[in-house]
């Protein structure tokens, strides 16, 4: 029996089998982004505070479609309007927010563990939307889903992560996700953002100093990006990072054939990566963005659906519902 | 699911051949009432009503010697009964291949009792497009109506107590045959 999943905090935390499972139900989702009529009403009168006291664009409003889409209404707490610059601490702005009675609450947050803090202490379902450099596991749902649809399956595959492995959640959380697959996990970017430490993440994970052999039988190709403003002379310029980690069309060559390119978004092209490779046939940048609301409405409408783990079950069954 | 609730089987409604002989029934009615096939297209709810919709449009097929479009409608997003029982249900996926815009849909399922499958099932099929018309087939109508809602095509009618279950069983998805009535007891 599946152990049901009440929190997203990680994808570490997650078994091969509950991943599966979102995966699994998130293609009825993709199917619905299809539809010429984009909403339903499964989540109505439920309630998404979407929390973010770090600035997002592309996961907020992902997941205010995907809760939307759902039929939810969403409460938006953003960093730049709200107390948390005033000095509130965390657990008072989760209290407020409680007070406002959620159904579930999505947390991006700049301190590594926070959506744990609240979860342990809120009986509201917490989404992690991206907690510091820790884990940002929609992202890594969205990226296997992308890989398992393009590439046929999710087992087994030679992984490529590119760039700034250090302060990536999104490669600890793809590193977790993807060891739990059996992939072979290749890490190269520059000496001072490849620690050792990610080695010991999980097993099948090497790290690589030369690009040519970190492409060389890749699979699939997954470009961090990279911030502008940690790229600054002395230690790395800008034309140095190019020069080493870009991926260019060139470089791709020296993976398989029909290797997949993923990146996060927002991407900088001409800096980690070239136009010709983000746009070209490889990319799977654009079908990123659809799956993660594909994957972000099937994780809000099995975590903020439904009652309470500890709900007594009803006394009457319908019969003769569907099944 | 842990309720102290027993199951006992009542008595056979209907027998693997009066099923056959039930959807060849229907499978006429539809061509006849539709006055042809033209725009007609099937859709099966899960997880019953799939292989009824199946059966229907091969028996269409055999004797208009037309294709009849068959898609696979998930209604648990559109259901209203669930909000607060348990763990949301496991999707489906609905797989509905040709655009509804404008298609005379007959709606397939096994048994038609409060009415709200069917009502989750229209919404369902109005995400997709405008069908033209949209018409109710069932194999069994056991009352007990929680809304406006009637059917196109009966195969059978039964009346049946509240606390009572008609359970459908299909060769495609049970392994067996045939239509029992089944009643709960404490």
């Amino acid at each position: 029996m599946l152990q049901r999943v009440q929190h997203l905090l990680g994808t570490e935390s997650l078994t091969r089998e509950q991943i599966t499972f979102f995966l699994d139900q998130s293609k009825p989702f993709q199917e619905f982004q299809r539809y010429p009529l984009k909403k339903l009403a499964t989540l109505r009168g439920k309630s998404v505070a979407l929390a973010f006291f770090e600035p997002s664009t592309r996961t907020r409003i992902s997941f205010a479609t995907a809760a939307a889409r759902l039929g939810a209404d969403t409460m938006s707490l953003q960093a730049e309007s709200s107390s948390v610059k005033k000095g509130e601490s965390l657990i008072d702005t989760v209290r407020t927010l409680q007070a406002m009675r959620p159904d579930g609450i999505v947390l991006r947050h700049a301190s590594s563990g926070a959506p744990e803090f609240v979860a342990e202490r809120l009986e509201v379902p917490v989404l992690n939307a991206g907690d510091g450099a820790h884990e940002h596991p929609t992202q890594a749902l969205l990226d296997a889903l992308t890989i398992r649809d393009r590439k046929g399956k999710l087992e087994g595959w030679n992984v490529t992560i590119l760039g700034d492995l250090l302060h990536s959640r999104v490669a600890r959380s793809n590193i977790h996700l993807l060891a739990k697959f059996d992939m072979r996990i290749t890490l190269c970017g520059p000496p001072m953002w490849m620690p050792p430490e990610l080695e010991a993440l999980a097993p099948g994970v090497r790290r690589v100093p030369r690009i040519a052999e970190a492409l060389d039988g890749a699979d699939v190709i997954i470009v961090l990006r990279v911030q502008t403003e940690r790229i600054h002379e002395p230690a790395l310029a800008a034309e140095e990072y190019i020069l080493g980690y870009q991926l260019t069309a060139e470089r791709l060559r020296m993976a398989r054939p029909d290797a997949l390119v993923l990146h996060p978004g927002p991407m900088i092209r001409g800096l980690e990566i070239e136009s010709a490779v983000a746009d070209g046939p490889q990319s799977g940048v654009l079908e990123q963005v659809t799956n993660g609301l594909a994957v972000r409405m099937a994780l809000l409408y099995h975590l903020v659906g439904g009652a309470p783990v500890d709900a007594p079950h009803p006394a009457k069954e319908r019969s003769n519902a569907a099944d | 699911m842990g309720h102290p609730m027993r199951v006992v089987e009542k008595r056979q409604l209907l027998s693997a051949e009066e099923i056959a002989r039930t959807l060849q029934r229907l499978a006429h009615e539809i061509v006849e009432k539709s006055g042809g096939t033209k725009d007609l297209a099937l859709v099966g709810v899960r997880r019953r009503g799939v292989p009824l919709a199946e059966r229907l449009a091969g028996t269409i097929q055999g004797s208009a010697r037309v294709s009849i479009p068959v898609g696979t409608l998930d209604i648990t997003l559109y259901r209203d009964d669930l909000s607060t029982v348990g763990p949301q249900p496991v999707l489906q996926s609905t797989e509905i291949a040709f655009p509804v815009d404008d298609r005379d849909l007959v709606v397939v399922d096994d048994v038609l009792y409060t009415g709200r499958t069917a009502r989750a099932a229209m919404n369902g099929l109005f995400d997709l497009g405008r069908p033209r018309r949209v018409r109710l087939c069932v194999l069994v109508d056991r009352g007990h109506r929680e809304l406006p809602i009637e059917a196109s095509f009966v195969g059978r009618t039964f009346e049946t107590s509240d606390s009572e279950i008609v359970e459908v069983r299909l060769r495609e998805t049970d392994g067996e045959e045939r239509v029992m009535l089944v009643d709960r007891v404490p």
